[in-house]
């Protein structure tokens, strides 16, 4: 059998997450980790301890601390500015090497997964990729949770000898934790050997800033199919109610919204107060990216649509006559 | 014309809809099921058929499973992809991602002179996107993943790629041989052409290779070389919502939906 470089007699009981920055703050799957898996090593009397490479540390040790983090690994190096797959993976795997941790878990975000798929391999170790939930059982095993099949199928994942114990969870799985900024926790300097010529990734342009964060929007107004193109009905509604509007993959798809908004499980993960979702069918692999909704409310002309049993309140009727109507009303109370 | 060598990797799974769980064994039941080519992997070979437009060259498509597996792949001929090559043998079933990517790459090494691989986002069943990354470092490569639009500099020996991320979208550059990932619905796969639809289906090239074709190493495939072990199996459950039809005109349904949304916060 294939063995990891590193195996149970050897691990360290730790759980370590990968916190990723985006220049300004850490990322919400980051912290959303740190949340979690404060919950599963307060379970196991193990320490959670925060993996952080960049350049220069700005305030995302205190806040990794504030979150839960006993422990901040911290790697700066100018060529740690932001993600290059060659340059983190190196930094993460002689960091893992050395301290051993039992479970290292990332953000499913295109450089999570860059990073996780690369990590796995070098170490010869099992990722459970895109997980919906972790748990631990006592003897320190991960229990990873992940769908397929459009998300109608649940499988259960574990590896019981091969360390780390890695995952990546998609953002907004899980709830952020209420951050504790009086908490204090040790930080340790990790030595960085990259040379420039072992970072073969050049990247020619880098726009960040101006895109939108679905999964930190209290209301959402979702548009599928039946929308059309008429999304703007749909901004209009949104931001009288101050949120944020999403689709599923066939606007996306015909290019009547842009893919950052796209909803479910090619899509993100959102977990708003209030859901508006118009003029969408409720094929499962939507409805999982709204499951975690407060209150849910459907509006579709086919009354046979799986949207309504898997809303609160629905609506039978045309989207361009209740959004309008809605609009008209909410303007009214206004 | 230059020698641009683009291996596309295809996953042949079951349509996702004519899957469902066994209640009493909690086992996958795909026994009704047909198969299919995985359909972001359809992404992938547009993408690879239309840089060999582009540049010249060839395009083989490489994949793992059964035999029967052959007749699916042919449909990669009947798209224009030169060769197909199915890695096959009961000793790799059972893989997960860390097998399946030193298998893949054992071929990749067996084919020999290849530029680029190019993967889709990830499988409809397993969805994990982890193929190609992995892929990369068995085979000591650059990688570019996500991305919605390549160009290859073949002379300079360079792909250049755009990528979405979250709240933005950058553009990187890496040298070849690489591994590139396509964003799912990036492009628009073309349909088979006929013309060459009865060479692919009658005579087109599918080379089987089995695991001492690929000298690949026992403990490193199938079940020995997966570390991950699947401890169950559940159907989703979806959570208990009201289903509460509002009746009435479309004025008295709004007026009892604001009543509700000011209830929801």
């Amino acid at each position: 059998m294939v063995k990891s470089l590193y195996g149970i007699d050897e691990e360290i009981n730790a759980i370590w997450v990968f916190l990723e920055q985006d220049g300004s703050a850490l990322a919400g799957v980051s912290l959303e980790l740190l949340a979690r898996g404060g919950e599963l090593a307060a379970q196991l009397g193990w320490r959670l301890v925060g993996f952080l490479p960049c350049r220069r540390a700005a305030g995302w040790v205190e806040e990794a601390f504030a979150h839960g983090a006993d422990e901040v690994l911290l790697a700066e190096d100018p060529l740690l500015e932001h993600f290059t797959v060659e340059a983190y993976t190196q930094v993460a795997y002689e960091a893992l090497w050395e301290h051993k941790p039992s479970i290292f878990l990332l953000g499913a975000t295109p450089n999570g997964r860059d990073l996780a798929g690369r990590l796995a391999v070098r170490l010869r170790t099992g990722l459970n990729a895109d997980c919906t939930a972790l748990r631990v059982n006592p003897a320190g095993v991960l229990v990873s949770e992940v769908s397929g099949f459009g998300g109608g199928v649940l499988a259960l994942i574990e590896m019981a000898h091969h360390r780390p114990q890695m995952a990546t969870v998609r953002p907004g799985v899980f709830p952020p934790g209420e951050p504790d900024f009086n908490r204090q926790g040790t930080v340790v300097r990790l030595p960085v050997n990259l040379t420039v010529e072992s970072v073969h990734t050049r990247i020619v342009e880098r726009v960040v800033g101006q895109g939108v964060d679905l999964t930190q929007s209290p209301v959402l107004v979702v548009g599928g199919r039946g929308v059309g193109d008429n999304f703007k009905m749909l901004y209009e509604l949104a931001e009288l109610l101050g949120g944020e509007v999403g689709a599923t993959r066939p606007p996306v798809d015909e290019g009547y919204i842009e893919r950052a908004r796209q909803i479910g499980q090619t899509g993100v993960i959102c977990r708003p107060d209030l859901a508006i979702v118009c003029g969408v069918s409720g094929a499962f692999h939507f409805t999982v990216g709204i499951q975690e909704a407060g209150t849910v409310i459907a509006i579709n002309t086919d009354p046979e649509a799986p949207i309504f049993a898997a809303a609160d309140y629905g609506i039978v009727g045309d989207v361009h006559e209740v959004v309008p109507a809605l609009i008209r009303e909410l303007q009214v109370t206004d | 014309m230059s020698n641009l060598h683009t291996v596309v990797c295809v996953k042949i799974v079951p349509k996702p809809e004519e899957v469902s769980v066994a209640p009493e064994t909690l086992r996958l039941d795909r026994a009704g099921a047909r198969s299919e080519i995985n359909p972001p992997d359809m992404n992938a070979m547009e993408l690879a058929l239309s840089l060999k437009e582009r540049h010249g060259g060839r395009v083989s498509i490489i994949s793992m499973g059964p035999p029967f597996f052959t007749p699916l792949l042919r449909v990669a001929l009947a798209m224009g992809a030169d060769h197909v090559y199915l890695l096959s043998d009961r000793a790799f079933g059972g893989a997960d991602t860390l097998a399946t990517t030193y298998t893949l790459a054992k071929g990749i090494e067996k084919l020999g002179a290849v530029d680029l691989i190019i993967c889709g986002e990830e499988s409809s069943d397993g969805a994990t996107g982890q193929v190609p990354p992995g892929l990369a470092e068995w085979l000591e490569w650059a990688q570019l993943t996500m991305v919605n639009s390549l160009d290859v500099d073949v002379e300079q020996r360079q792909a250049r790629g755009r990528r979405e991320i979250p709240g933005g979208h950058e553009i990187l550059e890496v040298p070849l041989p690489a591994v590139v990932s396509v964003q799912t619905a990036s492009n628009e796969p073309r349909f088979m052409d006929y013309k060459i639809k009865p060479w692919a289906f009658a005579e087109g090239r599918v080379t089987v290779w089995n695991q001492a074709d690929l000298a690949a190493e026992a403990e490193y495939i199938g079940t020995p070389g997966s570390p991950t072990i699947v401890s169950g199996l559940d159907e989703a459950a979806s959570r208990e919502r009201k289903r509460i039809i509002l009746e009435g005109s479309v004025s008295e349904q709004v007026e009892q939906l604001v009543a509700v949304m000011e209830q929801a916060g």
